[in-house]
């Protein structure tokens, strides 16, 4: 299902088919998934996600029915905390730890497919490796800025299907909001 | 049996159901892939920390087909990691990293990694990471000479690309070269430990076992290192079954190693010069016990060379600080650490460290010498001798023990032990320290090696070795060694040679577990390596040898190395060498490091974590030195002419009354 959400036309075949309940609120679910590919479309667009994003989406199955939540949601919760520690390590000037943690964060945030993420942290690496003060904090703050504006931009995502779900008669359990 | 239903499995549906053991600190992507990995329908067990890894596969050594593995990990090096397993399991891996720098990845190939792939990792290439299991099974059914028989198969999943197929390639080689040395069994000729093998040829493989290694080595030995030839080493050796390709092979590996020792003697040599002063016998000590130990894991094939290779170097270098350069903290095995000890008050022991080096003669086996740290006030060689248990009684079995630690290096000679330490070695199951005493002297380096080979082989490739290493391991861990390596300086206090044992923690524990040193076996003193127990995490011998390159902290790595690795060999070791390290927070940092990585090292460690004492000394263990001298002498005692560590008056001459912790 989630790899359809690309094709609308696709999603009005889907939805014609599933019977009464969608059919009734066909419309809005039909909205629903409209937002849901526009804003994917959209991050896609801006470079905020990647291929590996719909990669994590077709992990998501029966068998695993919320593991785009799930890892999102521990990406969330390790992400916060390491920049966190980035903010105070920079100004201890600890660029051997910073790199560490900027490792760390690079590591997973390619891995769920947080493009400019990632790329704003390759940036902040190299600023550590020559242990450029200034451009370290101008990457920390491209880099929390990123990070804030990928997290709001997945909430809403997830509300999206959430709600879509909802609508749909599918059940998701309540976790799916990412905090 | 297990060889023949793991063949079945893996035969049936292979590569479906292929166990995987993913390691990575980071749980996103642990998550993610784990997910991917069953997605491949793999079966798979994850785990976020390398050490628990290195359990779950030393428990149930055949549950796993494959292990991947993240570059950069908190609690031990990803690279340690590889060796280790590369070393202990013989397993694939794989190394995952964020960073594709060819630095690393070299470094990753050189280790003995299958294959190295990068974050993000996809699906596609993780669709084909059952080629690396496939692809050992059948070199481990084949001749062992390596060769270029095989070209990897699609290098399909590596996501660098060209340089994935040299890479795998290489470590085709690398990984069939190391595993034609490796063993598990401890029983000569193992034939049917082959069980990854789900290929239809089995052929039976050669265990080189540390007896047949040391027969390998006597052999060559006579007919000289240039004369040998397969086919008279095998008449020579007479032992059954063995063959002349199995021979050669081994013969060739061991060429390798002694290549290796050589390479790394000069570097030590070069070190010790820098340092200046360095008495050059140290020099020799120093780079052969380095070099030794290097080679002996690696030429020997049999010791998971990555490990050691890195190891000696690093501990030497770093180490000394000293002249003598005689940091061979790096000894995985029966290295003795001449670390500069604040206890050492004089600059005994630092002759003592020299002396330590060239163990090489007879009987001295794993004299672990490496050690100048300069911590020592006067020396700047002030290496802290860490003998590991090993060494101690080596010593005594030494014609000339005195262990005289000069910083001047003028005594190495005297140690003289040979590498005919083997005896003692052997005799020290799989105690890492024995691997120590391989390197001592390059002239001894072939004996060295076969001894440290025999080490190694005991400690690595059997089955005991791992559980000697395990309590080991566990018994270094147990030394809060880190606090105590810490202390870059080496206070000089007299109570160094009570630091040694590791500053204060030891005091308590580490006495009891010094006491028991005074057994006189070396197998004792390989149990007693436990002494070390009472630091955790300090000996962890799994001391990555990698962290101590990067970490060149100096002689505080080292003898933290040192003692870990000793920490089989001789409780003495450890407590007599109050490696002069360099307090840093890293090293400390290290120093669990390196307890995780390498269990032979986790004898040196044990050592270096006596001499990590001196941090403790710093951090007031000066506090109780007492005890710790106390202890320290009384496991000196057995080795008094050796133990001359610590102080002045430790050196082992005068062992019996000073050693001071």
């Amino acid at each position: 299902m989630n790899k359809i959400w690309l094709s609308s036309g696709v999603l009005n075949s889907q939805l014609a088919k599933t019977g009464l309940p969608l059919w009734m609120l066909g419309l809005g679910a039909d909205l629903l998934w409209a937002d849901m590919n526009r804003l994917l479309a959209f991050l896609f667009h801006q470079g905020v996600l990647d291929e590996q994003f719909l990669q994590l989406q077709q992990l998501q199955d029966e068998a695993s029915p919320n593991f785009v939540s799930e890892v999102l949601n521990i990406y969330f919760h390790e992400s916060e905390k390491l920049l966190t520690n980035l903010r105070g390590l920079l100004m201890e000037r600890e660029y051997k730890k910073m790199e560490i943690h900027l490792n760390q964060l690079m590591g997973s945030s390619s891995s769920i497919g947080a493009k400019r993420v990632t790329n704003v942290c390759v940036a902040f690496r190299a600023a550590t490796h020559h242990t450029n003060r200034a451009g370290c904090l101008h990457a920390l703050e491209m880099l929390e800025h990123e990070y804030c504006y990928l997290k709001n931009k997945l909430h809403e995502l997830f509300q999206i299907e959430q709600q879509r779900a909802l609508v749909a008669g599918v059940r998701y359990p309540e976790q799916n909001q990412n905090q | 049996m297990t060889v023949e239903k793991r063949m079945n499995d893996s035969c049936d549906d292979f590569p479906h159901g292929m166990r995987v053991l993913a390691v990575d600190d980071d749980p996103t992507c642990l998550l993610v892939l784990e997910t991917l990995l069953r997605r491949c329908q793999y079966h798979v067990t994850t785990t976020n920390q390398a050490i628990k890894a290195l359990e779950l596969l030393r428990e149930h050594k055949d549950k796993f087909d494959l292990v991947i593995s993240d570059v950069h990990m908190p609690d031990m090096d990803g690279f340690k990691l590889l060796e280790l397993v590369g070393l202990e399991m013989d397993l694939p891996v794989i190394m995952l990293s964020g960073n594709g720098d060819t630095k690393l990845v070299m470094k990753g190939i050189a280790h003995g990694a299958c294959d190295y792939l990068l974050k993000p990792v996809r699906m596609e290439e993780l669709k084909n990471i059952w080629q690396h299991v496939i692809r050992r099974k059948k070199f481990d059914s084949k001749d062992k000479k390596t060769s270029n028989r095989d070209k990897p198969a699609s290098d399909g999943g590596n996501g660098l690309g060209s340089s994935g197929a040299g890479n795998s390639e290489q470590n085709e080689k690398l990984t069939k070269k190391r595993k034609d040395q490796d063993e598990d069994e401890d029983e000569e000729q193992e034939n049917d430990h082959d069980n990854e093998d789900p290929s239809t040829q089995k052929k039976p493989r050669v265990v080189w076992s540390v007896e047949l290694h040391r027969k390998f080595v006597s052999a060559v030995n006579q007919l000289g290192i240039d004369k040998a030839v397969p086919k008279k080493i095998l008449d020579l050796m007479n032992v059954e079954k063995l063959t002349r390709e199995n021979v050669a092979s081994h013969l060739q590996k061991y060429r390798l190693y002694l290549k290796r020792i050589s390479c790394v003697a000069n570097q030590q040599a070069n070190m010790v010069a820098a340092l200046g002063g360095a008495d050059p016998s140290y020099l020799r000590m120093s780079s052969v016990s380095g070099v030794g130990q290097l080679q002996t894991l690696s030429g020997s094939g049999q010791l998971h060379n990555n490990t050691f290779r890195s190891f000696p170097s690093n501990g030497i270098i770093n180490r000394l600080n000293t002249p003598a350069g005689l940091k061979v903290h790096g000894f995985p095995s029966g290295v003795l650490q001449l670390s500069q000890s604040q206890n050492l008050n004089n600059n005994d022991h630092l002759k003592f460290q020299p002396a330590m080096v060239p163990v090489n003669q007879n009987g001295i086996q794993g004299m672990p010498i490496s050690g100048g740290l300069d911590q020592l006030q006067n020396n700047r060689g002030v290496m802290s001798v860490h003998f590991d248990a090993k060494t101690f009684p080596i010593l005594n079995k030494l014609s000339d023990p005195r262990p005289k630690v000069t910083t001047s290096g003028s005594h190495i000679p005297d140690l003289g032990i040979s590498n005919n330490a083997l005896t003692l070695e052997s005799r020290l199951q799989g105690t890492q320290g024995n691997v120590r005493y391989e390197t001592l002297s390059s002239s001894a380096a072939s004996q060295n090696s076969e001894f440290s080979l025999h080490l190694l082989d005991q400690g690595r490739f059997s089955d005991n070795w791992s559980s000697a290493v395990q309590p080991s391991v566990i018994q270094t861990n147990s030394y809060p060694p880190n606090e105590c390596f810490r202390q870059t300086n080496i206070r000089p206090t007299d109570n160094m040679a009570s630091v040694p044992l590791q500053g204060g923690n030891l005091s308590g524990p580490s006495i009891t577990t010094l006491s028991r040193l005074p057994r006189d076996s070396i197998t004792d003193m390989h149990s007693e390596g436990v002494i070390f127990t009472n630091r955790p995490g300090l000996l962890s011998s799994n001391v990555p040898f990698q962290g101590w390159d990067e970490h060149s902290q100096g002689a505080t790595h080292h003898s933290n190395i040192m003692f870990g690795s000793i920490n089989s060999l001789t409780p003495v070791n450890g407590a007599a060498v109050p490696a002069g390290h360099t307090a840093t927070d890293s090293t400390l940092h290290r120093n669990l490091n390196f307890n995780y990585c390498d269990p032979l090292q986790m004898k040196h460690d044990g050592f270096v974590e006596l001499t990590e004492e001196q941090k403790s000394q710093q951090s007031g263990f000066s506090n109780n030195p007492g005890s710790l001298e106390d202890l320290v002498s009384s496991m000196m005692k057995q080795e008094k002419d050796q133990m001359k560590l610590l102080d002045g008056d430790l050196i082992c001459d005068n062992y019996s009354g000073g050693i001071s912790m």
